[in-house]
């Protein structure tokens, strides 16, 4: 049998530090894609109470100490770090695990290196706030794990692209900074 | 040039599609008149000034959006979720939803 190797979305590519500004790859959260059926909206939020989180309006993610749910659009929330138990029959749930590089920009002007790349204003983006934009042509999703650091998911087919255009603002940002 | 996405708040327009004039969310009726074919599919208004047309927020929330704006000025007057036109429409004008018979089916 051919022997598989697993590999995660950002192997051989991250991290990378420039200056004070680190990437980095977040691996092994199980994530997935929450869809509520119609009519079950309510029992739906219930149902992830219970996991200790809720259903997140627009815009916003709600987080545990272990695990956290992303609003990624309309009528649909990504739950990630939890198994989605008590959630069958309330919503579509599709397993996205290995769908997506997610990776965290950290340190002084991590909100200017996005700033070069994703047409949003992330200076005050903060824990509990979650966008779904753009990141030069790719669809990401961003969260703020605290205040001026970012989490950043984009589809795993396109991380390595992610991880070029990232750096190559963040090798900008620290340049402008050394000046 | 931003449009105001009823869930995602002002965004670029970098983050949206544009589909076209939001006549094209009034699918006839199956069984319509050709007339009523004809405009719906070729007939389109031309105006200096406000009209109503179709934008996918494409980057963002994946929502289809029905934005008034004027054509004059560039201002953006009003944006809603085009699934809240209809009492059941869900999906987008690709007839995803239920169909929603509103058109009135008269040529220009």
């Amino acid at each position: 049998m051919i022997r598989l190797i697993e590999k995660t979305p950002c192997e051989a590519l991250l991290p990378v530090t420039c200056g004070a500004l680190t990437l980095r790859e977040i691996v092994g959260d199980r994530v997935t894609s929450v869809a509520p059926l119609k009519g079950q909206g309510a029992k739906l939020a219930t149902a992830l109470k219970k996991l200790g989180l809720g259903w997140p309006a627009p815009n916003t993610a709600i987080a545990s100490a272990t695990a956290a749910i992303l609003w990624t659009g309309r009528d649909q929330a990504f739950l990630i770090g939890a198994d989605p138990e008590g959630l069958d029959g309330l919503a579509a749930l599709t397993d996205q695990s290995d769908g997506w590089a997610r990776m965290r920009l950290e340190g002084p002007g991590a909100a200017d290196v996005l700033a070069r790349l994703v047409p949003l204003d992330l200076r005050g983006f903060a824990p509990g706030q979650a966008a779904r934009s753009q990141l030069g042509h790719m669809m990401a999703i961003l969260t703020a794990p605290e205040k001026g650091s970012f989490d950043i998911m984009v589809f795993r087919s396109m991380a390595e692209t992610a991880v070029h255009e990232i750096h190559h603002a963040m090798k900008a940002v620290s340049a402008r900074a050394a000046l | 040039m931003r449009i105001t996405c009823p869930l995602c708040g002002d965004r670029d327009r970098r983050e949206f599609y544009y589909y076209g004039d939001a006549v094209y969310a009034d699918r006839p009726a199956e069984g319509a008149a050709p007339e009523a074919w004809d405009a719906y599919l070729h007939l389109r208004d031309n105006p200096a000034g406000e009209t109503r047309d179709l934008w996918y927020h494409e980057m963002g929330c994946s929502a289809w959006i029905e934005v008034t704006r004027n054509t004059v000025t560039h201002a953006v007057l009003a944006t809603r979720l085009l699934a809240e036109r209809g009492q059941t429409g869900e999906g987008g004008p690709s007839g995803e939803g239920e169909p929603k018979p509103r058109r009135k089916g008269k040529p220009e």
